[in-house]
């Protein structure tokens, strides 16, 4: 499989100096083409400030300080998105890569009627369109969002937040971006909502065939929608692995906690168990495995030693890695 | 249109509420003030600035309270505001009537180029935190705390003089008349520079500081990160996202703003003597010229309110959600 | 409290404001002369025996800006003391009863509120006559609470929906034991910004009044200005006799200014002067904090070719 977006050892702090928080420690991901790629974790777990640090979009005191995020253009030499220009940024977000947010309700601009906020992107990128392509194309991705085009010239506030959400996925489509990242897209809306307009996405996914980094905490709706899953805590990946795997035999003890959590729509019922304690203080974190406290199959190897990610022991162990004791060798065991 | 009829019926009440704190305000008076004044101006009141000012201050036992409000309504429908007895024989409305231009164009138009530049500012020092733009804080915070007048007792020893480009008291040229011509509006302008002046400079930095604020708190709203995202060009996220949404609570705060802002500004025009509405409260004050005083008042509370339907309509044109349309 | 008072600009206020506390109790009793007494030095600069010179009559005007004090302090935090207290009880009722009674006293507030302050004052003063500094503060405490019962009824109206309000609601607590222990405790810091605003509001506003002559009983710095005005201290040159009250109103205004600041920032860090926003990269270059563009401090070095994308835009 083509990557497209290649993520290496990407650190991502929230402050400077000695009181910096580290949100983000040392990730590799890579997004192949054509994937959704599902990132699931509790809050804080840092997959949010992942996907904005991604493309710099991260809000003061955030600081990216290390790694690289190596986007692969269909034709061209690949390049560090990290090491552009702002105006080159400026002309790589959203052109390449575009973002549903979190939260619909505050996505939009509420002073705007819709068509400006769709064809302003187009101002940005494409200049040489003339006004009336710009409406036309504004008004052909609402069609392909389910909203009728005479919403045109409607304020966000006139809508429900379901066709707002609508509104936010045919923006990220505009100019037809190889990577779209969803940031909990649908938390605010209801169920049926939700499924509703993440089945819309797949499909259109298969369509114009972009790839997808897909965020939420709720890891029913990646093991449903995405085709591999990465889990993260305290700011790292502690597993990967493709979806049908990690719902079948997750490893970590904290994937299982999380899947247990949520209940399935489909496939066999699962006793709900969820995970005691509460997600780690970026500030103060433990020592070792940063989930072994909260751990119930954590032992004496957990707390002194980070386990690193990789491959695990298992005899169904290729593509998959996992970030635990209990699957590796541990120290104490060499 | 729900909105602006609702803010109307407000104004309405607020119109109704000052008139009638303007009627009951000389009825607090202990003992009998009409005496003592016409003591103070010794047989210089006439018998009918005397009855009329029985009538102000309620004495006139012979009639009930509300009747005398009703009356009291009946005379300002008729723009009736009695007597003035420092310019006698001339009534109220023709005293204010002449100071009143003075006022609305000294205080408006500075008050409007004070919001437009101190917001201006404001959208730059909240937009690039950390620029030059966060040295003009310090300074903000020292005129803010200045009172304008005293601001405008220094411009006057600092700046004006006899040799100097800029009068110091007054509105026009003494040797002028008042007329719309190629003499007096420049000889107007050019003494209204130096009020303008201090106005401007102890205003200004308080919509500074208040456009900055709302600048850094819209700043983190999500539809700016979004805006970033598109990769839109600075300028439009700035002014087109940022800007154009912190503008809202500072329209809205302006028209709330107005009615402190007007205390100082008049004050300015005592020191500069300059021919307005302060100037004429100052002398109605030092002369105890009661109807003066509260037609001067009357007429501030009526022009903020006209002030404060204007900033409802620019906040209406400002903000969709406040229009209702199918 | 610690950490407010580790906010620069809050213990700066803090300290200035200490200050001036201090010679609104020991001014009278320090100063050189009696601010009223005559002397035979009219409009003299400043000497070893008058500091800040004197006015038409010879009375010192360090003794008057020394005594002064008192008076615009007392009525400073007397007026401020009326007015929050005022403004508490109709915004926090306000936004806490809600419905009708929500109606009524917004209506009320803004009316007082749109209503000009300054204006009124005069008119109040004047026609009362001989008022002292206490009812000068009560009048001035009257006409200018409405700004922060606003604030404060907009602050509990969002407390209102916060759950441990709605929980203390649902298990049948009274109403002002909510209000006591669960609402007030969470709006100090909105009352105390509006206490100091109106601290600032209501010493102009008392100068205002000396300043154009509707009071006129004992000194404060509006007095001294109203006979420097009025004595044509500008036309002789007697800067000492209007810069120094001018000056000592300025920096308490600054003092109490640069306290709310830190009130502010304290309750919503954001606000903070961005502090260290210039950052050093791993190769040397020097970035800003700033939205919308992360700034990248270690990471490889940049790529040898730029792509062909970013190369349009160059």
């Amino acid at each position: 499989m083509e990557p497209v977006l290649d993520i290496r050892n990407l650190n991502v702090d929230y402050g400077l100096g000695d009181k910096a928080v580290h949100a983000v420690r040392d990730v590799s991901l890579t997004l192949h083409r054509g994937e959704v790629l599902g990132l699931a974790g509790e809050s804080g777990s840092g997959k949010s400030t992942l996907a904005y640090g991604l493309t710099r979009l991260l809000a003061p005191p955030g600081v990216i300080t290390g790694g690289e995020v190596i986007y692969h253009p269909p034709d061209d030499e690949p390049y560090d998105v990290l090491g552009l220009s702002d105006r080159a940024l400026r002309q790589f977000r959203w052109a390449e890569t575009a973002i549903v947010f979190q939260g619909a309700m505050n996505s939009l601009n509420p002073v705007h009627k819709v068509s400006t906020q769709l064809t302003d992107v187009l101002k940005a990128h494409e200049p040489r369109m003339s006004d009336h392509a710009r409406k036309a194309r504004a008004r052909e991705m609402l069609k392909l969002v389910g909203i009728s085009p005479d919403r045109m010239d409607a304020y966000p506030h006139q809508l429900s937040g379901g066709m707002r959400q609508r509104v936010m996925i045919g923006m990220a489509l505009i100019l037809r971006p190889r990577v779209v990242i969803m940031d909990e897209p649908t938390t605010a809306l209801d169920v049926v909502m939700q499924r509703q307009i993440l089945g819309q996405l797949i499909e259109l996914r298969e369509r114009l065939g972009f790839s997808v980094i897909f965020i939420t905490h709720d890891l029913s709706l990646l093991v449903e929608f995405s085709n591999r899953i990465a889990i993260m805590y305290g700011g790292r990946i502690v597993e990967e692995a493709p979806a049908a795997t990690i719902y079948r035999d997750a490893l970590h003890p904290y994937s299982k906690g999380l899947l247990s959590s949520f209940p399935a729509l489909r496939g066999a019922r699962r006793e709900l168990a969820g995970i005691p304690g509460s997600p780690p203080d970026l500030a103060g974190m433990p020592a070792g495995c940063s989930f072994h406290p909260r751990c119930p199959r954590a032992f004496e190897p957990c707390a002194g030693e980070i386990p690193v990610l990789g491959r695990p022991d298992t005899p169904d162990g290729a593509g998959r890695s996992v970030a635990c004791w209990l699957s590796h060798p541990h120290p104490g065991a060499r | 249109m729900k909105y602006f009829l609702q803010r109307m019926g407000f104004y309405l009440f607020t119109a109704w509420a000052a008139i009638t704190l303007n009627f009951f305000i000389p009825r607090l008076v202990p003992g009998d003030p009409v005496q003592s004044l016409i003591a103070k101006y010794q047989g210089q009141l006439s018998t009918k600035s005397i009855a009329s000012l029985y009538v102000l201050f309620g004495l006139d036992k012979h009639q009930s309270l509300w009747t005398q409000y009703v009356d009291y309504w009946k005379q300002i429908f008729h723009g009736d505001l009695g007597l003035s007895f420092t310019f006698f024989p001339a009534p109220v409305s023709q005293v204010i009537g002449q100071a009143l231009p003075w006022t609305v164009l000294l205080v408006g138009i500075t008050t409007i180029i004070s919001f437009t530049l101190g917001t201006g500012l404001g959208v730059l020092a909240g937009w690039r935190r950390g620029s030059w733009a966060d040295g003009l804080l310090p300074v903000t915070t020292f005129f803010s705390s200045v009172p304008y007048f005293w601001l405008g007792i220094l411009a006057i020893y600092l700046l004006a003089g006899p040799d100097s480009f800029f009068p110091s008291s007054g509105g026009f040229d003494s040797e002028l008349v008042p007329a719309w011509d190629q003499y007096f509006i420049p000889s107007a302008i050019q003494h209204s520079l130096l009020p303008a002046l201090t106005i401007l400079i102890s205003s200004v930095s308080g919509w500074i500081l208040s456009m900055r604020n709302m600048m850094v708190t819209v700043s983190s709203e999500d539809y700016i990160t979004v805006a970033h995202a598109k990769g839109l060009p600075e300028r439009r996220v700035a002014l087109s996202y940022a800007a154009r949404n912190a503008l809202l609570p500072s329209v809205s705060g302006f028209a709330l703003a107005l009615g402190f802002i007007v205390g100082g500004t008049l004050l300015v025009e005592i020191v500069f003597s300059y021919p307005g509405l302060g100037f004429t409260l100052l002398q109605a004050v030092g002369a105890k010229d009661y109807p003066l005083m509260q037609g001067i008042f009357l007429i501030i509370t009526i022009a903020v309110l006209v002030a404060n339907l204007l900033a409802d309509v620019a906040y209406l044109l400002l903000d969709p959600r406040t229009r209702k349309e199918g | 409290m610690k950490s407010f008072l580790r906010n620069g600009k809050a213990t700066a206020g803090l300290a200035i404001l200490g200050v001036y506390l201090l010679f609104a109790i020991i001014g009278p009793w320090i100063a050189p002369y009696d601010p009223s007494a005559r002397g035979n030095d009219l409009v003299k600069g400043p000497s070893a025996a008058h500091w800040l010179g004197t006015t038409h009559l010879g009375q010192d005007v360090l003794s008057q800006l020394l005594v002064g004090t008192r008076s615009v302090v007392y009525v400073g935090f007397l007026a401020a003391i009326i007015a929050t207290v005022l403004s508490v009880l109709v915004g926090v009722a306000a936004g806490y009863l809600g419905g009708k009674t929500d109606d009524t006293l917004s209506v009320f507030t803004n009316v007082v509120l749109v209503i000009p302050a300054v204006p009124l004052m005069i008119i109040i003063t004047s026609t009362l006559n001989d008022v002292s500094d206490t009812l000068i503060a009560v009048i001035i405490g009257l006409t200018c609470w409405s700004w922060n019962a606003r604030v404060l009824r907009a602050q509990t109206l969002s407390l209102r929906r916060r759950d441990f309000v709605e929980a203390a609601r649902a298990s049948g607590e009274r109403t002002w034991r909510i209000i006591g222990f669960e609402l007030l405790p969470n709006l100090t810091a909105v009352i105390a910004s509006g206490f100091v605003g109106t601290v600032i509001f209501a010493v102009l506003s008392e100068i205002t009044l000396a300043f154009i002559g509707v009071v006129n009983n004992g000194w404060n710095w509006g007095t001294i200005l109203f006979w420097a005005q009025g004595q044509q201290a500008l036309g002789q040159d007697a800067w000492w006799w209007f810069v120094p009250a001018g000056l000592a109103i300025a920096v308490l205004g600054m003092a109490l200014a640069l306290i709310n600041f830190g009130i502010d920032e304290f309750v919503s860090p954001r606000l903070r002067s961005a502090g260290k926003t210039k950052l050093r990269t791993a190769r040397g270059r020097t970035v800003r904090m700033r939205i919308g563009f992360t700034p990248v401090l270690g990471g490889a070095p940049p790529p040898a070719k730029e792509p062909a994308l970013a190369g349009e835009a160059k």
